[in-house]
This record gives structure tokens, sequence and C-alpha cells, in this order.
């Protein structure tokens, strides 16, 4: 599992790859609260997660809510199918921003 | 926690066995293991969703039956009758309390019992047993099959 971050202009990404769950989770966390202690933006691209389970939710929506509590925005975007489904099961694809693609999260937030 | 009593798992077919240490960097193998044998079996279309709600339930073992990474045993045991799949995980740690482990409403955004809720949506049953000579803790997941993965000829299970 890996986590690169793309803070070169514009609002940060994080591309996560792999499987993300109980042994490579702290490391999506870390890496996304690194992250919102210098933004308060951040889009996450979930398109090369194989797997995720609750605690990779779980640093996800921490993620999520650090954001929020300092008036910022973390997107969920291109998330795969079996991402996606994860989220739907904790019924979280309501309350988390989820976009088709970079592009579309990257635009909302600018706005 | 309302489906049936199931019959013992020993009455099944088997689709796999393994047996891990406890640790966190070993629920890889145990979620392979697990997805390779329900796509042998021709289960793939529940595969993704058994498979998390195994890996939960392993996390569990882990992080509270054992308290951490250990060195202890993890076994999980896969098998199916003609209408459903049983997965039993067996460990050596101190017994649990079955009343503490819950689920929460995933509405509610926090961290922390997600894990129960995927088990709770993903299964249909699933209860502590007791463990062979009392040691350790037993827990059994079942999953009835949707009709089209029903084997057929051998009759449901009462």
């Amino acid at each position: 599992m890996t986590v690169d971050i793309d803070d070169t202009g514009g609002v940060p990404v994080a591309r996560i790859k792999g499987e993300v769950d109980l042994k490579t989770s702290p490391r999506v966390r870390k890496a996304l609260l690194d992250v919102l202690k210098k933004r308060d933006t951040l889009i996450v691209d979930l398109s090369n997660v194989d797997y995720i389970d609750s605690s990779g939710v779980a640093s996800l929506v921490e993620a999520y809510q650090t954001a929020r509590k300092a008036g910022g925005q973390v997107s969920l975007a291109a998330v795969s199918q079996p991402a996606l489904r994860v989220l739907q099961l904790a019924r979280l694809d309501q309350v988390l921003p989820i976009r088709d693609s970079i592009e579309s999260a990257s635009a909302e937030i600018a706005e | 926690m309302t489906a049936p009593e199931a019959p013992p798992a020993a009455d099944n077919r088997l689709l796999a066995e393994v047996r891990v240490p406890a640790r966190a960097d070993r629920l890889a193998v145990v979620r392979g293991t697990v997805h390779a044998a329900l796509r042998a079996a021709g289960c793939d279309a529940l595969a993704d969703d058994v498979v998390l709600a195994v890996d939960e339930a392993c996390q569990n073992v882990v992080r509270h039956a054992y308290g951490g990474d250990t060195d202890g045993d993890l076994v999980v045991r896969l098998s199916r009758a003609p209408d459903r799949l049983f997965v039993e995980l067996r460990d050596y740690a101190p017994p649990v309390d079955p009343d503490a482990v819950c689920g929460r409403d995933p509405a509610d955004v926090r961290p922390g019992g997600l894990g129960t809720h995927f088990i709770e949506t993903i299964m249909d049953d699933t209860r502590f047993l007791s463990p062979p000579r009392g040691v350790g803790n037993l827990l059994r997941m079942t999953k009835r099959l949707p009709a089209h993965l029903r084997l057929e000829g051998e009759g449901d299970t009462p």
C-alpha cells in the first residue's frame, strides 16, 4: 500500500494505492492528517484502492472531520468499486463528498 | 442475530482452513485464502463482502481478544452447507465477553464499532460457541446463500 501526496499546485491530492487494512491504515491516517496540518482542503484519489476495511474508512472520516473543523474540505475522488461498496455498507456514501474525478472534485473546491 | 441455530460446521464441506499468528500483518493472508476459496466454490459474488466480514472479525481477535499483535494462533475455517456458508474463528486468548461486542449506528460518524456493523450487515448470524476444552474463543458466522448459489439435490439445511 502506498500513499503519494501531490501538493505541487492547486488542491493537494493524496493518491492511495493497494490494500488499506489494520496494518496499513495508520500510514494513510498520518499522511492525510499531515497534509491537513498545512492545508485545509484535500482530494483523496481512491481509484487504485483494491481493499479498504473499517480502520481505513475511519482514517478517511477522521481526515474529513479534521478539515471540516478547520472550515475546509476533504473530497473522495474516482472511488474504486471495492472501496465504494465498503463506503456504502458504512452508509457513508451519503455523508462523505464523493466525486467522479479529481478534476470535478478540484473544480468544486475551487468555487 | 435472529437466524436459527445452524448445525455444527464439522458436518459441512470444508472450503479452506488457515492458521496464522494473530498479527495485523497476517490478515492479508487470511483475506487471500478466504477470497480464493470462495471463488473456487463459485461464490465470487459474495467474496468481497464475506472477506470484509472475516477480516473485521479477525481484527477483533487481534485487537480485543489478544490485546494487540501476538504470536498466538488465529485459525479461520471456511465451510459450506448446500444453502449457507460458515466461517469459524478460533483463538486461544482469554475469553471475551460477547455482550461487550456491539455495533453502532453508522450515521454517527465516528471511528469505532464500524467493523462490527460490517459483520452484522454482511453475515446473517454471528455467535460465540463454547470452545473445545474451554480454551480461548470460538466465533461462528453464518451467511445464507442466495438461491442461485445453493447446491441442488442436497436439500436445505434444516
